[in-house]
């Protein structure tokens, strides 16, 4: 997300809004988006609702043994179509902006 | 303290050898360059591996004195900090795979379903609105949907 925020520009240049979900509430992201400089939307999934069916619920991997989401990315065109999905097998190995601007170059 | 007597390679390794693991989660995390493969940490690891393998002869060599304390705490030292390494190895590269394998999520060519949810003010946004409100004044050709586990 950090990385997505220092190519916001880019992202805005190539027409892709980013949008971050996860179960923490508004206040939550709110309060994150607000120390960490983040400007682009925050969705609250807090009962992982949309999570759960997009098949990315990570059973009881929260805190309190509560569903959250795994890590994923999607670039959606225009018409709701999936164009390139990033399911990382690692938790620590992220897709780069840079990944998903190529891509974004073939959309209309 | 007298100088000569501290065993300065073991207390060195194991500080480095915390730092490796630490500096990984405050610092090296945030580069896509170093988070990916966390390179530069298993350098500090093998610079740590190195001053403790050090300590661990000066802790064991004959003219020290107190030379039973010093084998002691030298191996107690040296085996800490291996613990510690072999943590971050579980941490990065077992832990890190415990994920879902989420066979039914949307599939490239899919048309994903629109959905509704509260933004950080907490008005309801949808997925709709989100591919369809002007971007710097022009029609958007996307949007990025980034699911993460979040902060609780």
């Amino acid at each position: 997300m950090r990385s997505i925020e220092r190519s916001l520009s880019k992202f805005n240049e190539a027409g892709i809004r980013p949008v971050a979900i996860s179960v923490d509430t508004s206040e939550d992201s709110r309060k994150l988006a607000q120390n960490q400089g983040y400007t682009f939307p925050i969705l609250s999934d807090h009962s992982a609702e949309v999570i759960r069916r997009y098949d990315l619920a990570h059973k009881g991997a929260g805190i309190n043994g509560e569903d959250i989401a795994r890590p994923a990315e999607f670039l959606i065109d225009a018409t709701g179509t999936v164009k390139w999905i990033n399911l990382t097998e690692n938790y620590w190995i992220r897709a780069r902006p840079e990944q998903v601007l190529e891509v974004a170059k073939l959309l209309r | 303290m007298n100088i000569k007597r501290l065993n300065w390679p073991l207390w060195t390794g194991f500080l480095l050898t915390l730092a490796a693991f630490l500096s990984y989660f405050f610092i090296f995390v945030l580069f896509p360059f170093t988070r990916d493969f966390p390179w530069a940490n298993l350098v500090l690891f093998v610079i740590a591996g190195v001053l403790l393998f050090m300590g661990l002869r000066r802790g064991f060599a004959s003219d020290r004195p107190h030379t039973t304390r010093s084998k002691i705490v030298s191996s107690i030292v040296s085996v800490l900090s291996l613990a510690v390494f072999a943590m971050f190895i579980f941490v990065i590269f077992v832990g890190g795979r415990w994920l879902p394998a989420s066979k039914g999520a949307p599939q490239v060519g899919q048309r994903v379903p629109d959905f509704s949810l509260p933004d950080t003010s907490g008005t309801q946004v949808s997925l709709n609105e989100l591919l369809t409100t002007p971007i710097n004044g022009n029609a958007p050709k996307g949007v990025l949907l980034v699911f993460y586990r979040g902060y609780w």
